[in-house]
């Protein structure tokens, strides 16, 4: 039997009272067993629209890059930040947008055991139908040798509301 | 503020807690920094849609024709 090489390592459904943030690997507990890390999430913020959730690792707050490109259906445009706290992790409904509209997203980090630095790269889109609605494509880096040993994401406003799931995958290469 | 989801990937268990003074703190300096990026993409998007909105008047001006100017600026 072929052995498995994408396997969920741990998912999270947000409660009623919201959440500040999600970490995944609490204590350094992410496995180190695995080649890559994928993320899927599937959040809204209970404040704010169209609003700019963001990812530190190993409670880190330093050191991190973006490159963002975005559409909104009706124009599109780039932005960037060489140094910053957090890497963007693209774009998500907010209280503003649609009811019950939920951004979506795939987080993927290669190499996360390495001593090398740390790329990401990010596929979003908020689904706002009756507004402007995004898509957005982040390459991030984290200029930092240390393996990912947790990873946290916050809402960028507001907390993550009720019904957010985020789902913490490992990669295996073989 | 909502409390802190936190998953522990060994064992699998997931805790609540409130947040810490250092991580309110964090959330708000990047929420500040996630409103400040959006803004300069936004005031980036709208300096290009302007600068575009003058160049159209300024080749109209000239005596092009909205189809002439909209094959320049397609």
């Amino acid at each position: 039997m072929a052995t498995s090489t994408y396997n969920l390592i741990a998912s999270t459904i947000v409660g009623s009272g919201g959440a500040s943030s999600i970490v995944f690997g609490s204590g350094g507990t992410i496995p180190n067993t695995y080649t890559d890390l994928l993320i899927k999430l599937s959040g809204r913020a209970t404040s704010g629209s169209q609003v700019n959730p963001s990812m530190t690792f190993n409670g880190s707050s330093s050191s991190y890059s973006w490159i963002g490109l975005y559409g909104t259906g009706g124009g599109g445009g780039s932005n960037n930040n060489g140094s910053t706290s957090s890497i963007l992790l693209g774009i998500m409904d907010g209280s503003g947008d649609t009811a019950s509209t939920f951004g979506s997203m795939d987080i993927y980090i290669p190499n996360y055991n390495s001593s090398n630095y740390k790329s990401v790269s990010v596929e979003a889109v908020a689904e706002a139908n009756t507004a402007t609605s995004y898509s957005y494509f982040v390459s991030g880096l984290w200029s930092n040798a240390s393996a990912i040993t947790s990873i946290t994401l916050n809402p960028g406003s507001g907390n993550f509301a009720q019904y957010s799931i985020a789902s913490l995958y490992g990669i295996k290469n073989s | 503020m909502a409390d802190v989801i936190e998953v522990n990937c060994e064992t699998g268990i997931t805790t609540t807690r409130p947040q810490t003074a250092e991580e309110i703190a964090a959330a708000e300096a990047a929420a500040a920094q996630a409103a400040a990026d959006k803004a300069a993409a936004d005031a980036a998007e709208k300096a290009k849609a302007d600068a575009k909105a003058a160049a159209i008047a300024k080749l109209t001006a000239l005596g092009l024709t909205a189809d002439e100017v909209a094959a320049l600026t397609a």
